[in-house]
């Protein structure tokens, strides 16, 4: 049912290549043509991200968008990721995960009060994540208001025909990498989820690497 | 049902409007007042967005919505979230039985590769409309733009999804006479559009008029189907009573 798709491009050629700590948020430039991969390397771990064009970042990636686009809630290879003005910033071109979630969105120490209990407040959370990442890079223009509905890679949130969704076991593994080509120039942001009350990180968050390849060498 | 003949609101009515189909419109609606959307006619769709209308950085979140009530589709029972944790409105009557909460609005290039291009010139009021278009509309008039729009509700649609996900659009899922009640938790900006849904299978542009009632109804009583949904939602009154605490 999913297809998994692996990539020939060697890390050796990378003009990137980083390691994100759990729990951390990251961002960088990706321009059109380069090949940005995530790679699971414990496993089970989420990465919420955010895409934002670099040349008008009121145009964003959109989950209903690219959802509706599609006509598909999970996004594996071959998925277009649409803006908000219905252009294609990325597409997945290769997948070994197999399948990748957009309506779990990112956790938050409010939305933690009302999933878990009142005093879970207190817990670091991936929106505070990207307001921290957003506020700390002027040069983005980006602020709270721009923290929208995020891609959740790794991450398995299954939705019944009867209309019920749940938060599963990851179906990730160490080694796991999901890549994407940029159609447009973006500037990625990640959360690389700090969640502990819920499977989705197997309740033990652990690093992701971030590679990038210029287009000559794909 | 029963529950469908009740076109009257059990409350004093504060106000009444028509949306002719495709059109937008913008308001406030307070904390203690519900708002009826009424279909006029079969295949109706409303595409919703949430403010808090006192610091309207704090809008309607999709996925806070569907993850606390564990849902992919918003119906009687369920509550809007805010991102900030706190309770938007209730639905506290829904007769067609399922709003659609992942589809998205449409937008003018989608309407015109559908439908193709009608514009005011030839067509005065007639004009095609998109969804997303008649939001940016309503949303400059707050001083609110692109970076307001978020993942919206489509009042009246139904969208399933199949065992991979692959999703089937049910057309005509609302009657004329069908009915959406939202009760305010909180003083609210609220943004429709009456255009179609994205996924609409009917292969000529047919937008909806739904009439718009709102009546002073107070807020989510202690004994509340929406409240006592699930402990989620408890806890989402919690955090929204915390907010109003004087």
């Amino acid at each position: 049912m999913q297809t998994l798709t692996t990539s020939k491009l060697d890390p050796k050629n990378a003009v990137l290549d980083q390691i994100c700590p759990a729990g951390e948020p990251w961002s960088h430039p990706i321009q059109r043509g380069q090949v940005f991969r995530i790679l699971d390397l414990e496993g089970n771990q989420a990465v919420d991200t955010l895409f934002y064009s670099a040349d008008d970042p009121e145009e964003r990636y959109s989950a209903v968008d690219t959802i509706r686009r599609q006509a598909n809630l999970y996004l594996g290879t071959g998925t277009q990721l649409i803006s908000t003005e219905g252009n294609l910033m990325l597409t997945i071109i290769a997948d070994t995960c197999g399948r990748h979630d957009t309506l779990g969105g990112a956790c938050a120490t409010e939305s933690n009060t009302v999933r878990y209990a009142l005093e879970k407040r207190f817990m670091h959370a991936c929106r505070d994540n990207f307001a921290s990442e957003l506020t700390h890079h002027h040069e983005y223009g980006l602020s709270k208001r721009d923290i929208t509905s995020n891609i959740n890679f790794f991450m398995n949130v299954p939705v019944t025909a009867a209309g019920k969704l749940t938060f599963e076991d990851g179906i990730s593994a160490p080694g796991k990498y999901v890549e994407m080509r940029a159609e447009m120039d973006v500037i990625c942001v990640i959360s690389n989820c700090p969640q502990l009350n819920n499977p989705c990180n197997a309740y033990n968050p652990t690093p992701i690497r971030l590679l990038i390849w210029n287009a000559s060498d794909e | 049902m029963a529950e469908k003949n009740e076109s009257i609101p059990p409350g004093p009515v504060l106000w009444e409007e028509t949306m002719p189909g495709g059109m937008q419109w913008s308001g406030i609606v307070r904390r203690g007042v519900s708002l009826r959307l009424t279909a006029l006619s079969p295949g109706a769709n409303v595409s919703a967005l949430f403010y808090n209308h006192e610091d309207r950085v704090e809008r309607y979140n999709m996925a806070d919505t569907l993850k606390a009530q564990h849902t992919v589709f918003l119906t009687k029972g369920h509550v809007c979230y805010s991102d900030m944790g706190r309770v938007l409105c209730s639905i506290t009557a829904d007769t067609a039985g399922w709003n659609d909460a992942v589809c998205g609005a449409s937008d003018d290039a989608l309407i015109h590769n559908k439908y193709g291009i009608k514009r005011f010139q030839e067509n005065r009021n007639a004009m095609f409309r998109s969804a997303r278009e008649g939001f940016l509309k309503e949303l400059a008039k707050w001083g609110l733009g692109k970076r307001d729009v978020t993942a919206n509700i489509n009042f009246f649609s139904k969208v399933t999804a199949e065992e991979a996900g692959r999703l089937v659009f049910h057309g005509n899922h609302a009657a004329a006479g069908d009915f959406v009640d939202l009760r305010f938790e909180m003083n609210a900006l609220i943004v429709l559009s009456t255009s179609v849904h994205p996924l609409d299978t009917r292969p000529t542009y047919e937008p909806q008029a739904v009439k718009l009632t709102a009546w002073r109804s107070g807020v989510a009583p202690a004994q509340d189907l929406c409240r006592n949904l699930c402990p989620e939602n408890v806890r989402g009154f919690a955090n929204t009573e915390r907010y109003f605490a004087t």
